[in-house]
This record gives structure tokens, C-alpha cells and sequence, in this order.
């Protein structure tokens, strides 16, 4: 993988984009936004297709519904606001008439983890992977950049059946391929290793492409394999990688309760114990400041991933 | 179809819900006896529909939605008795592996049901977005909703009434069955619901009002929300029903919201509902 950074970009443009091209490309995708249609850059999309675009106020239980009772027609609603109201404040809307009701509804939801910054953890949402993936039938994607959120965006327009599809507020480096086409529940390779694996997902792959050089230095030859979708995870990549490296280090912008790393630590005390790291959040919520000092403290950075690949390769030995 | 020939519809679907009930000693008789008339009235009588090819995206008819999920024998009974699935499936209510389960699903497959309904609140929501869908496609045919009174305690139920009079849905008729109970007890106690009329008409919706358990008056408004869709407004029916309609022991009381009735208590109620076109 070239890591070659194009340009600096928020992935809910990328959505953004995503989304006008799906619309594009079929004329049954439409959107519903509860008030926040600049956050989820969901203007374009309303422009070119107003009778296609549903305003619905602030009120995301009731988007939900509509968007279920839309798809029903063969239409491929999607939602939109923030993760922390496209999850928590809809579970039960998503558990009944989505999830277990199996409906094409696809909920974006933006401005996911610490990096939402300075609002704070009320709106911070760290728990939506979990809550999402716990449920049945229910795809969860979390591409990592701008160009891979768009075509995340386009996949799930042309997959059938409900998806979680998060993404975030900042700008961020945008470095994979611009039209690679997203292949849902595949595992992307970014570096090829042989004395760790790290999987990372979301804005903690680009902290993870920065630890690469660093552990090369130290004399770690390490994997990195972006697990852009959590559910149904890649098991198979997986075990494919872990098999060679025997150790592991997860990366998530989320708790570690319900998250990547928890999907990954199954998958492996039931195939292929050994030792393993985790990159995340700890059981705590989080809190006001700039999303690059909120990383810091909440130890998502490079370093911390750093240390942590120190810490398991010294465990396998 | 004349009045006399729905009124023995519903004598029968009544008799299968106490039988279905009494079978697996569980489900919900009471609000399912209440609004039997007003769903026997949609589906044999005013609903435009095609029973035989059951369709999931409702295009070119009209859909209905329960959202108070729990009256799900009557749903049943009706569903079967109007064709869409064989009424020997019936006996299977609420038994491992059915098709049947205690709240309506679309997760078994059973023709006729289209959302999974019975967390409460969450039905007039899908109908206003099914009814969004039908005028993207052109599609003239109506979308019917029935709630309870006890549902309207939901916020969610707020955030859809605002909505389609808002955004001019007006191809929507929601019914609520105003039997004024709920399992705790009277609307009025647990949770005074007050003036549903006035609350709705502020909304803006087109508010009718009929007694739920009278054929005539049933097929009748149902027949004049139709005349008048496609006007602007959302339409909504306060049906005043009585829970238990049909069983006089389990009327005027909200103590069979949620309870089966026991072998003697099952003959008492059969004893009163005529078997018209054969229990299954």
C-alpha cells in the first residue's frame, strides 16, 4: 500500500460524496437527516434530489421508523445524524424494525469517538460498534479516511440488508486508493509482516500507519490490516495473519468493551490464543478539548500503539 | 360485502381468539376482542388488497400496520381468514417453531406481516414513511395504521404526528382503539392521556370519531377517510371500543389486557360468539 497522503479530509465528506453518488447511480436511494444535514454533508445530496431528501426535525426515532417503513417499498433509505442519536437514542427503533425486521435501511452516523472534540461525551459516542454489532443481521462498517468512507458509501447503497455505517468529524490524512471499490467484510492488507499484527479500524489506521516506520527501527517487522468492517468480521483474515505473527495489537476510537478488539479476541481464545493488546478506551467517558489532545489523553495516539506492540512482542518471546 | 357478512366475520375471528388464547394460555384477548371489528371492516371490506400474492413492498395496494403489536391474535385470525396464510396455522399461536410468535414479525415469513411491531410507538412511524413511498412512486392506494390508546404515552408518537401533517401526508389514515386501558389499568389513572382530539386537530391532523364496535359506523367512516385523502392532511379515527367486545366477562375491565382465560372461563366465552364459518 502506498501511504502517499493525497490531501487532508473529513470522513463525513466522504460520506457526503458517497452518498450524492449512490443517488446517483439509483434513482430508489434517498435520505433522511434529523437537523443536521451540514454536519453529515448531506446539502449535495439534497440539492440534486429534493423530492428523494426527508428532513425530519429533531426527532431520529421517528427517522428510523420512516426510513424502515420507506425501504419496504424497495427504496434504500439512509439515515443520518450524529452516532451517538443514530445509536443509544434509536436502539430499541433499530432492534425491532430494522435489525430483526431485516430491513435495506442504512444508518450513517457521524461524528463518532473523542474526535467529535470539544462538545464532550455526551455527544462523544464510544459504545455504538457494540451496540450495533450485537445485533442480528446488522452490518457495522468503519472505513478510515475520506476516499474509503465514499466507497464504503456506495457499497452499502448496493448491499442488501441494514447497515452501520461510522464515520467522524475531523480532518484527517486521505491516503487509500480514490475509486478502490469497498468490499464489505473483506479485511484490506496495508502492510505485510511477520512479528505482529495490528488491526486497527476507523481514524486509529492512519495512527497505526504511523507507528510502522517507528517499530521498523526497533527491528519489528510488523502487520497492519485495516478491518474497515467489524460485522461480519474477516475471520479468516484473521487467522490468516495471526497463524504467522502469534501476537496482536487492536486500535479503535471506542471502549473495549463491544469493540473491535473484543470481535478480535473472540475469534482468537476460540481458534488461536496468544497474547494481545488493546488500543482503546477503558471503561471511562469522555470529555471536552481538541480531538488531537483528546487522542492523546485517552492513549489512541501513535505512541500508544507503539508501546503497546512493544509490550505483546516482549509477551510472545 | 354487507354488514351482516362482516359481523359474521368478526363473530368468528372473536371465536378464534379466545380459542388461539385459551390454547397456549397466553396472549393478549382483550384489546384483540376490542378492535376486531374495525380490522374485519379494512381487510374484508374497505382495504384494496390482494390476499392470494402477497407482496412485502405493498406497491399498487393498500397497507396496514399494527402497531400495537400484542392484539397479534386478531391480526392473525384476520390474516388467515382472509386468505393469506392457511387457517389451520392458527393452533400454532405462540408454540416453538411457529410462524405465529407472540408479537406480529417479519422474521418467520408469515404472509400478511410486514415490520416486526409490539415495542410500542414505533407503527405510525413506518406507516408515515411506507406512505412517503407510495407518492415517490405514484402510487394511489392508502396506508392504514392501528394503534392503542395506551401507545399514545410514547414520545415517538408525538414525533410522527408532527411529522406527516408537517410534510402533508395525507394518503395516511391512523386509527387509535380508544378503549381508554391499558394493563395497568385505566388510561385515565395510569397516565391521563386527555384530550386526544384537541392534541391531534393541534397537529394537524383531520380527526374522525366512530364507535369501533359497531360495523355500520365502522364501515362507514372507513369509507369517508377514503373519500377524503388526498387533501392536504393526515386522517386520523378515534374508535371508541370497548376491551372484552363479544365476552361480557371480559368487558369493562382491563383484567384480561394480557391473560388467558382458563377451560370453563374459554367455554363461557365461546358459548357467547357464534360459530359462523367454522373454527379451524
Amino acid at each position: 500500500m502506498d501511504f502517499t497522503i493525497q490531501n487532508n479530509k473529513d470522513t463525513r465528506s466522504g460520506f457526503g460524496e458517497g452518498l450524492l453518488e449512490a443517488g446517483r447511480r439509483n434513482p430508489k436511494v434517498v435520505a433522511f437527516c434529523a437537523d443536521l444535514t451540514g454536519s453529515l454533508k448531506m446539502g449535495d445530496f439534497a440539492k440534486e434530489f429534493p423530492e428523494r431528501f426527508f428532513q425530519t426535525g429533531i426527532a431520529e426515532a421517528n427517522m428510523i421508523n420512516m426510513a424502515a417503513g420507506m425501504a419496504l417499498s424497495g427504496f434504500v433509505p439512509f439515515t443520518g445524524t450524529f452516532a451517538a442519536f443514530s445509536t443509544g437514542r434509536v436502539y430499541d427503533q433499530i432492534r425491532q424494525s430494522v435489525a430483526y425486521s431485516n430491513k435495506n435501511v442504512k444508518i450513517a452516523a457521524s461524528h463518532a469517538g473523542v474526535t467529535l472534540g470539544e462538545d464532550g461525551a455526551t455527544h462523544q459516542i464510544l459504545e455504538d460498534i457494540g451496540m450495533m454489532k450485537m445485533l442480528p443481521n446488522m452490518t457495522v462498517i468503519v472505513p478510515c479516511d475520506f476516499n474509503q468512507t465514499k466507497n464504503a458509501t456506495i457499497a452499502a447503497a448496493e448491499y442488501e440488508g441494514p447497515v452501520y455505517l461510522r464515520f467522524g468529524r475531523p480532518k484527517v490524512p486521505n491516503f487509500t486508493p480514490v475509486d478502490e471499490k469497498f468490499v464489505i467484510g473483506k479485511a484490506q492488507m496495508l502492510q505485510e509482516g511477520t512479528d505482529v499484527t495490528i488491526f486497527a479500524c476507523g481514524h486509529l489506521v492512519w495512527k497505526a500507519v504511523q507507528a510502522l516506520p517507528i517499530l521498523k527501527e526497533m527491528g519489528i517487522n510488523a502487520e497492519l490490516i485495516n478491518i474497515h468492517t467489524i460485522k461480519p468480521l474477516d475471520v479468516e483474515a484473521v487467522l490468516k495473519s495471526v497463524a504467522k505473527t502469534r501476537c496482536v495489537v487492536t486500535a479503535e476510537e471506542h471502549q473495549r468493551n463491544g469493540g473491535l478488539g473484543d470481535s478480535i479476541a473472540q475469534v482468537l481464545a476460540l481458534n488461536l490464543p496468544c497474547p494481545m493488546e488493546m488500543v482503546a478506551v477503558n471503561d471511562v467517558f469522555g470529555q471536552s478539548g481538541t480531538p488531537d489532545e483528546l487522542m492523546k489523553a485517552y492513549h489512541l495516539d501513535t505512541p500508544d500503539i507503539v508501546e503497546a506492540v512493544k509490550k505483546v512482542v516482549a509477551r510472545k518471546q | 360485502m354487507t354488514i351482516n357478512e362482516l359481523e359474521r366475520i368478526a363473530s368468528q375471528v372473536r371465536r378464534d381468539i379466545i380459542r388461539m388464547v385459551h390454547g397456549c394460555q397466553s396472549g393478549h384477548p382483550g384489546g384483540s376482542l376490542g378492535a376486531t371489528d374495525i380490522v374485519t371492516a379494512l381487510y374484508f371490506d374497505q382495504m384494496q388488497i390482494d390476499p392470494a400474492h402477497f407482496r412485502m413492498d405493498g406497491n399498487g395496494e393498500d397497507m396496514f400496520f399494527l402497531s400495537n403489536g400484542h392484539i397479534s391474535p386478531m391480526f392473525y385470525s384476520i390474516l388467515a381468514r382472509r386468505g393469506y396464510f392457511p387457517v389451520s396455522e392458527l393452533a400454532t399461536f405462540r408454540r416453538l417453531g411457529t410462524r405465529l410468535q407472540g408479537h406480529p414479525t417479519t422474521a418467520e415469513g408469515l404472509p400478511g406481516v410486514r415490520i416486526a411491531s409490539g415495542s410500542l410507538g414505533q407503527g405510525l412511524s413506518v406507516a408515515v414513511g411506507a406512505a412517503q413511498a407510495k407518492r415517490l412512486n405514484g402510487d394511489k392506494h392508502l396506508v392504514f395504521v392501528l394503534m392503542g390508546d395506551g401507545e399514545q404515552e410514547e414520545g415517538q408518537i408525538w414525533e410522527a404526528a408532527m411529522y406527516a401533517p408537517a410534510k402533508g401526508v395525507d394518503n395516511l389514515v391512523a386509527i387509535i382503539d380508544y378503549n381508554k386501558k391499558q394493563i395497568d389499568g385505566p388510561t385515565d389513572e395510569v397516565l391521563n392521556l386527555g384530550d386526544l382530539r384537541a392534541k391531534y386537530e393541534a397537529f394537524g391532523w383531520n380527526v374522525l370519531e366512530m364507535s369501533g364496535n359497531n360495523m355500520q359506523a365502522v364501515v362507514n367512516t372507513l369509507k369517508f377517510a377514503r373519500e377524503n385523502a388526498f387533501q392536504g392532511a393526515p386522517q386520523l379515527i378515534l374508535a371508541h371500543t370497548e376491551m372484552g367486545f363479544g365476552v361480557d366477562f371480559m368487558m369493562g375491565t382491563h383484567k384480561w389486557h394480557g391473560s388467558a382465560p382458563n377451560d370453563e372461563q374459554a367455554a363461557n366465552a365461546l358459548s357467547q360468539l357464534q360459530e359462523t364459518i367454522g373454527d379451524y
